[in-house]
């Protein structure tokens, strides 16, 4: 595609203080590129749930975002230590957070299914000890 | 209604004074973030007592009209730095969320 803009971010672990930047950032280029409020909503609550999960669970991560004017794809991949069982962290209301990150007001078992309600496509491929990659597609409409 | 009649009406404090004619046009009641960041609407007054820095994310990002602090909660320093630079409108008063929120159902 030859009219695509791609970012690039570090996500470091347990930092809460810089978590959202990239949601941030990721937020003003699409409202400058033109994208309707509805899409760039959709786009930066799934990325902010899914920067936040690299911060809490995955010891910080990279992301990569393409933003073509059809849709946004997202490739979210950390070395952490990977989900078990991811359909039963799919479910609302489970959770893995520790109680400091839960004081903070996370962990409230909405992140994935956050991602999946605000997302058109999205697919985790996770190996425990390894790492988890999350793959996200949200079109513009 | 803007923030600034909003915050006249309820009788609110300004801790950080950010787009003050910004509209309300809902409000959203919850302490959870991911909750709040998948269900606040665009424009909703939210009713917290969650004055951290993740605070202010979620309240950009779900593109909230303001934060009220209920029941005198704190804002931390970090936090309140990050909805300066963003200029995130945060409010404070005594009351609690149930009471702030049936008196904004009234004046919408």
């Amino acid at each position: 595609m030859g009219n695509s803009i791609t970012l690039h971010y570090v996500v470091p672990g347990d930092d809460f203080t810089r978590a959202g930047e990239a949601s941030g950032s990721v937020k003003r280029t699409l409202k400058d590129l033109g994208f309707s409020p509805e899409t760039v909503r959709k786009v930066v609550i799934a990325l902010y749930e899914a920067e936040i999960n690299l911060v809490i669970h995955a010891g910080g991560g990279e992301i990569d975002v393409e933003i073509s004017p059809e849709v946004v794809s997202i490739v979210l991949a950390d070395k952490g230590p990977g989900i078990p069982d991811v359909e039963l962290a799919m479910q609302e209301g489970y959770s893995t957070a520790p109680d400091n990150v839960r004081s903070l007001g996370f962990g409230a078992g909405m992140g994935l299914p956050n991602i999946k309600k605000y997302t058109d496509e999205m697919k985790i491929d996770s190996t425990v000890g390894v790492g988890t990659t999350m793959y996200l597609k949200v079109y513009n409409n | 209604m803007t923030v600034k009649s909003l915050s006249e009406k309820l009788n609110l404090k300004i801790l950080v004074q950010g787009d003050m004619d910004r509209e309300v046009i809902g409000g959203y009641c919850g302490d959870l973030l991911s909750w709040v960041m998948g269900r606040a609407q665009s424009g909703d007054c939210w009713f917290t007592v969650m004055g951290n820095i993740n605070a202010i994310g979620v309240c950009v990002l779900a593109d909230c009209a303001c934060i009220v602090l209920c029941e005198n909660a704190s804002l931390d320093e970090n936090a309140k730095a990050r909805a300066e630079i963003q200029g995130v409108c945060i409010l404070s008063s005594e009351e609690n969320s149930y009471t702030l929120a049936a008196k904004l159902g009234e004046i919408l």
